[in-house]
């Protein structure tokens, strides 16, 4: 029995490149990655929006232009991909809570859920951006 | 077997404070939509005087307060998966931090100011 041979590295770590090309991730992992991606996205967009929570809350004016600028197309876009990542990282954790408490770890339930958390997000998307404007 | 147990044991409270963040955060984001999509049409008055309202302005400090430290446990879980040079790392958390400390003092400027 060699044991040095089944001596196994550590630490290890997930790399980005293993994640996007190499493992091929069941529908719990897309949802996992989602959520770390929309966390980062959030968290990066957060001077403008904050900016804009500024701007509109200085003047009357200050809004107006802040409602104009919304409705820009390129704005409007990406305002709609941040309502995303903020649907999809609040459904997400929320399952999270769930797995915490030990509640839906058995597989089939576990890829049920996270197709339910991916359609939620995005028909929270379509129906909260559609109010918003 | 003995196992000598190192580390400055914080990960249980970060990950603690993680749910607890999150928690707030979904209540706050909650009320917010039931008071955005009410109804009434958001102007300036409207929006003006929704902040100017104590309880908006603690609850959305409480959010503040909340979502800058939820992000900082993330955003370091981020850096400690794919900056793997320690020096980058610790300069790129102790620039999140700042970002981080910023962004909420910001915060406060916005409700108070």
């Amino acid at each position: 029995m060699s044991q040095a041979a089944v001596k196994k590295t550590r630490p290890k770590y997930l790399s980005l490149q293993a994640l996007l090309f190499e493992i091929r991730l069941p529908v719990p992992g897309w949802v996992s990655i989602l959520h770390r991606v929309s966390g980062a996205l959030l968290f990066l967009a957060m001077v403008w929006l904050l900016w804009m929570l500024d701007r509109s809350l200085s003047s009357e004016e200050g809004f107006e232009r802040v409602r104009h600028y919304a409705g820009l197309w390129p704005v409007k876009l990406s305002l709609l991909v941040l309502l995303w990542a903020y649907a999809h990282h609040f459904c997400a954790g929320i399952r999270y809570l769930f797995l915490d408490l030990d509640k839906g770890i058995d597989k089939a339930t576990a890829r049920l859920t996270s197709w339910i958390v991916l359609a939620t997000s995005l028909a929270l998307t379509a129906v909260l951006g559609w109010k918003l404007w | 077997m003995n196992r000598v147990v190192t580390g400055a044991h914080y990960g249980l409270r970060d990950w603690l404070a993680q749910r607890v963040t999150a928690a707030i955060m979904a209540v706050y984001t909650v009320i917010a939509l039931v008071v955005l999509l009410s109804g009434v049409p958001i102007t300036y008055s409207v929006w003006h005087d929704l902040f100017s309202q104590g309880w908006m302005r603690v609850a959305t400090l409480l959010f503040a307060a909340s979502l800058a430290w939820h992000a900082w446990v993330g955003v370091r879980d981020i850096l400690m998966d794919y900056v793997k040079p320690d020096g980058l790392r610790l300069a790129l958390q102790v620039a999140v931090l700042l970002v981080i400390a910023a962004y909420f003092g910001w915060a406060i400027e916005i409700l108070w100011g």
